[in-house]
């Protein structure tokens, strides 16, 4: 027994190489097992200490519990060792190729007059504006008369609208949504009216069907100047530049005094290009105080409010966006064209 | 209108060049949309005369000529048929260059030298006249530069005038215009009443106003006869250019007299050849059905709000928009009538358009034309007649109807008010002042004035018109941008309802492109698809465009099929919009979808788009709604689809969509690569929306349990999930299709689904037992109700 307990440092030293030349964690179970299991040698000595008197007991215990000790920290050592080597050939070959694309379903993407569109709506939503609806299928009262463009009125003759059998037409503006909302509230009246409308014209610059978005405010004390800061700021905001703007005087039956919008050229910047036909100003939105007679026409007086109202094209201001030059592109939705507003 | 800078320079003269003028009638109001030269640059053309015309030796249709251009003689050879001694045209000399690129060269035409060439005005690019030299007036001097001798150097401008300025549809409109704008004096030419010579006059009655109330139409009727006017005349050359210059073609000198006075003061004159007038004119409403036949050919029927001109046999013209035929100046004309009248706007507006006339006449009696003005026209005219065809004239005759039309009223403005509108300050004496220039009559002060507007001005009615003008005048760019004061509400923003920017989003982000078709379609090709009553247009742009669309698919599928054949095999495409009946227009969002369920990638199965990959996109429309449990999904037939691929989505009671497969007939037909698969749903009801409510959540286990139950085959799943959830109860929290099977393993006639039922009760923890009895009750009623048997039991 003795013997055997003098050979312990023997055992540990051969038992060391073992370990630290096992190259699995198998092998390094079945080590363990061997020296240090149920049945393990090093075990097997521990229980052999029973029979010993208590000197040599407790001599041979202290050298067996020793080296019980070095060789579990030689296990736990090699089997971290193995632990980490395992790991990283297990990240190896988990590696990808991280330029290869991904997988699944790609994005499609918004029409470039939604795009703007959109924008046009937060803008005014954020300056206080409700957004307004009304139908495209409008009678001759909402889309004519109501706003002071009576029946022979040379006006009408500029529309080129579209019309049923039974005498209601396809509005030929957004406008009829300004009477449509003064009819639905009272003042104060801050809407814009996105939508469709149709025209009976179609060539290289002009498609059947467009899309305008009006803008109305009715409350006491509104000015042409209130008017002016409105316009100036949404063309900022829209086109994200500091666009000059001019009002020239036009006409239109239902505001007076009455305007045309130019912006100088978001494309060239002033100095003349081919967007701007060399004039270094592009004309977005028609606008004007509202006319006394609308107002009268659904029950508001204009001695006590007083309002402003614009029209914008949408499809107009998509292509000075985005640098579209041909407004026939918008709805023949070809892909190719589609897919550039993604 | 177009409008010659000269001819607007003799009437003001401001010193501004081209540039700035333009500019600043834009800012006025009236924009200058285009600015042309009138003519070319002609370098090196000059005035000849020709000495003398010999034929040419060896060729039949050639003339050698000698060309003076008073210090020099040239030899030309010239084939124009119109050449003749003592004329005066213009002569291309060696170097000269063309606009057409010809460049002047010394040549031999058929042996004999030629030192120059002799030019039709088509060769110099002035005008379209090509069968003869351009026989220049005889007062020309020879040697004198063309262009100057033509007064080609002159600049065009094209004035965009807007409807209510029909003052302004003039030289003399233009010209106030300017004065006002620059703040300059107008110089009118000289027009001094012809003193009559003979006593001839021709009577004419105005039929209308009968009664108080009835309307007057006409309300002057201002005629003069001159005769024995040299026929045929041509009008003087400097009067044929500024027709030429503002548009129109010169024809004789009558009518180019009348052209004229319209475009230089815009007043519309009419002459008559006197000769075939018979009785005295009358002025008059039409008859009820009476009838016209015009220049063209057509006869329309008149309604009683026409006003015509006639005599007692027939109607001679539609009064303020044309003249007629029969009664016209013609060839050897020699006794003329002139008419110059003044028609109320509200009884010439429109009429022309009705039956498709818009002449230049119409364009300015409905807009307004001075009633003051007829006179000075009648006036003018004869000066030029007898100066150039001579005649003599005979006295100015008015003819007024029994009421005169009412004076321009005084307007009250009030300064306050002019301040308060336009939100900037302006001073009383500018204000005035401004309105002074423009020809208007101001009286009061500044707290109240009275305004009384020139007659030519038809727009200027109200205290708001007054205002426009001071704004316009002051300048749109003087008045400040200012920020309204004042609090402003919330906008409305709702949570019950899904936005179509949400729902158009989604629609993106799984891989569609949003089109915009026209609201308008094809009959036959609609009808086809989608059989119900669709509103047809009036005048509609063609025949694809004449219907109002009653669905969206028609143009989706169409421009699915136009990318298809682009090369685009994988098309997947979705419009919001309304589709349209005849008492309803529907906002709807549709979708197409064709070709592969992925893009071409690697690592993926490629295989194509089916029923329920197009089923997910509309679920997860629906699904945004919180209330997906709402909607059902039935097998219905649509036209457009394929019959055992088609499903009407109903929302409790309510059907507000279809989902389904072309028919393959269809597609077919309509050249589309099968199969396609198509959804359309009501945004109103199919995209309202739940706000969430909070549940406890369970704090217990869940058990799962699994069955496959074997039902006939054409039972709907839907009827199995039906009975699985009524017979669970509360307890069941998900219920998931797992599987389908049909096959060889089953009887025929049978199919086996398999479920996975997730149990779980909010307050305790379920036991197995309890799983496991809940699912033999799920299972009887089952077999009760459906005659299904569990499988693999």
């Amino acid at each position: 027994m003795t013997d055997t307990v003098l050979d312990l440092p023997a055992l540990v030293e051969a038992s060391r190489a073992e370990i630290a030349a096992s190259d699995s964690l198998d092998d390094l179970e079945q080590i363990r097992v061997r020296l240090l299991g149920k049945k393990g040698s090093v075990t097997e000595l521990l229980k052999s200490l029973g029979a010993m008197d208590p000197e040599a007991r407790r001599t041979a215990g202290a050298k067996i519990n020793e080296a019980k000790q070095t060789l579990t920290s030689a296990l736990d050592a090699r089997r971290g060792q193995l632990d980490a080597a395992k790991l990283a050939a297990q990240l190896a070959s988990d590696a990808v190729d991280v330029t290869l694309p991904g997988r699944g379903q790609t994005i499609g993407g918004l029409h470039p007059v939604t795009r703007v569109r959109r924008r046009i709506e937060q803008i005014f939503r954020n300056a206080g504006f409700t957004i307004a609806d009304g139908p495209e299928i409008e009678d001759d009262w909402h889309n004519f008369g109501a706003l002071n463009i009576p029946e022979n009125h040379p006006a009408r003759a500029m529309h080129d609208t579209f019309y049923f059998p039974d005498g209601r037409l396809l509005r030929t503006h957004t406008s009829p949504v300004q009477v449509r909302s003064m009819e639905q509230q009272k003042p104060p009246i801050r809407v814009i009216a996105p939508g469709r409308v149709y025209r009976n014209d179609s060539d290289m610059t002009h498609t059947p069907m467009f899309h305008q978005v009006e803008g109305l405010v009715v409350d006491e004390g509104i000015t042409f100047a209130n008017l002016k800061a409105v316009l100036h700021n949404f063309m900022r905001e829209l086109f994200e530049k500091d666009v000059k703007m001019r009002l020239r005087p036009s006409y239109f039956p239902f505001t007076e005094p009455s305007a045309e919008v130019d912006i100088s050229c978001v494309s060239c910047g002033g100095s003349g290009c081919r967007v701007c036909k060399q004039t270094g100003w592009v004309e977005v939105s028609g606008c004007g105080v509202v006319h006394p007679n609308v107002l009268k026409a659904v029950n508001i007086d204009p001695e006590r409010y007083t309002g402003y109202a614009f029209g914008m094209g949408i499809d107009r201001l998509t292509m000075l966006r985005y640098n579209v030059n041909d407004i026939r592109l918008y709805f023949e939705n070809d892909l190719r064209f589609l897919k550039q507003f993604a | 209108m177009k409008i010659s800078l000269n001819w607007l320079r003799d009437w003001v003269d401001t010193g501004d060049d081209v540039p700035a003028l333009a500019h600043a009638l834009t800012m006025a109001g009236l924009e200058i949309e285009g600015i042309a030269a009138a003519g070319p640059s002609l370098p090196g053309v000059v005035v000849g005369e020709v000495k003398s015309v010999t034929k040419h030796p060896d060729a039949e249709k050639l003339n050698v000529c000698v060309v003076s251009t008073g210090a020099e003689d040239f030899q030309i050879v010239c084939g124009a048929p119109n050449v003749r001694v003592g004329m005066k045209a213009p002569l291309a000399t060696i170097g000269a260059k063309l606009p057409n690129g010809t460049e002047i060269k010394r040549a031999k035409l058929r042996g004999v030298e030629s030192f120059g060439m002799l030019c039709s005005a088509r060769e110099l690019g002035i005008n379209e006249e090509a069968s003869g030299l351009y026989d220049l007036p005889a007062d020309l001097k020879p040697g004198q530069d063309l262009v100057g001798a033509l007064g080609l150097d002159d600049t065009i401008f094209e004035v965009n005038l807007t409807p209510n300025r029909g003052d302004a549809m003039s030289v003399q409109g233009v010209a106030r215009e300017v004065a006002a704008a620059r703040g300059k004096l107008l110089h009118p030419p000289a027009i001094e009443p012809v003193v009559a010579t003979i006593t001839d006059t021709f009577p004419v009655r105005i039929e209308t106003a009968k009664s108080a109330d009835a309307p007057v139409g006409c309300y002057k009727f201002v005629g003069r006869v001159i005769r024995g006017i040299r026929p045929n005349v041509p009008s003087p050359f400097w009067m044929q250019e500024r027709l030429r210059r503002a548009g129109l073609r010169p024809i004789s000198a009558v009518v180019d007299i009348t052209n004229y006075v319209m475009l230089e003061l815009g007043a519309p004159m009419h002459a008559y050849d006197r000769a075939k007038l018979a009785s005295g004119i009358n002025v008059r409403f039409a008859k009820p059905n009476e009838k016209l036949k015009l220049l063209d050919g057509r006869e329309i029927e008149l309604t009683p709000d026409v006003l015509v001109i006639a005599d007692e046999r027939s109607i001679l013209g539609l009064a303020g928009v044309m003249g007629g035929e029969d009664s016209g100046i013609a060839d050897g004309t020699v006794d003329v009538f002139f008419e110059c009248a003044f028609f109320d706007p509200n009884d010439v507006a429109g009429r022309g358009r009705r039956y498709g006339l818009i002449t230049d006449a119409s364009q300015r009696f409905e807009r307004g034309v001075d009633p003051e003005l007829q006179e000075r026209a009648i006036e003018r005219a004869t000066q030029l007649l007898l100066s150039s065809a001579g005649g003599k004239a005979g006295p100015l005759v008015v003819t007024r109807a029994s009421r005169a039309f009412p004076a321009p009223a005084p307007i009250r403005l009030r300064h306050a008010r002019v301040e308060h509108v336009l939100g900037a300050k302006i001073d009383a004496s500018i204000v005035q002042s401004l309105l002074e220039r423009l020809g208007m009559v101001v009286s009061g002060s500044a707290g109240q004035w009275q305004v009384t507007p020139p007659t030519w001005r038809f727009d200027v009615r109200i205290e708001e018109d007054l205002i426009e003008e001071v704004a316009r005048l002051h300048g749109f760019e003087n008045i400040p941008e200012a920020a309204e004061i004042g609090a402003h509400e919330p906008s409305p923003w709702t949570e019950t309802h899904i936005r179509n920017e949400r729902a158009s989003d989604l629609l993106v982000d799984r891989g569609y492109q949003e089109a915009i078709n026209y609201a308008f379609t094809d009959q036959a090709y609609q009808v086809a698809l989608c059989p119900e009553p669709a509103v047809a247009l009036s005048n509609a742009i063609s025949a694809e465009l004449a219907v109002m669309r009653v669905s969206l698919w028609p143009g989706l599928l169409a421009a699915l099929g136009s990318n298809q054949r682009r090369q685009q095999p994988r098309v997947r495409l979705f419009e919001v919009g309304r589709r349209y009946s005849k008492d309803a227009e529907t906002e709807v969002i549709a979708g197409v979808a064709t070709g592969a369920v992925l893009p071409e990638q690697w690592g993926a199965e490629a295989r194509k788009v089916d029923f329920f990959d197009i089923k997910a996109d509309v679920e997860a429309l629906i699904g945004l709604t919180g209330a997906a449990e709402e909607f059902r999904f039935v097998a219905e037939s649509h036209p457009a689809l394929h019959p055992g691929q088609s499903a009407r989505i109903y929302r409790g009671e309510r059907p507000v969509g279809w989902l389904g497969a072309v028919h393959p007939e269809h597609s077919k037909r309509l050249d589309l690569t099968y199969p396609v698969f198509v959804f359309e749903l009501e945004t109103a009801a199919g995209l309202a929306a739940v706000i969430p409510e909070f549940e406890e959540i369970s704090r217990y286990p869940a058990i799962r349990r699994d069955i496959a139950a074997i039902v006939d085959e054409g039972l709907p799943v839907e009827a199995v999930r039906a009975v699985v959830q009524q017979s669970a109860g509360n307890l069941l929290k998900r219920l998931t299709v797992l599987s389908v099977y049909q096959g060889q393993q089953l009887q025929k006639g049978k199919k086996s689904i398999a479920l996975g039922l997730q149990l779980q009760d909010t307050s305790r923890t379920l036991t197995d037992n309890e799983a496991d009895a809940l699912v033999a009750q799920v299972v009887e009623q089952l077999g009760r109700q459906l005659n299904a048997t569990l499988r693999d039991q």
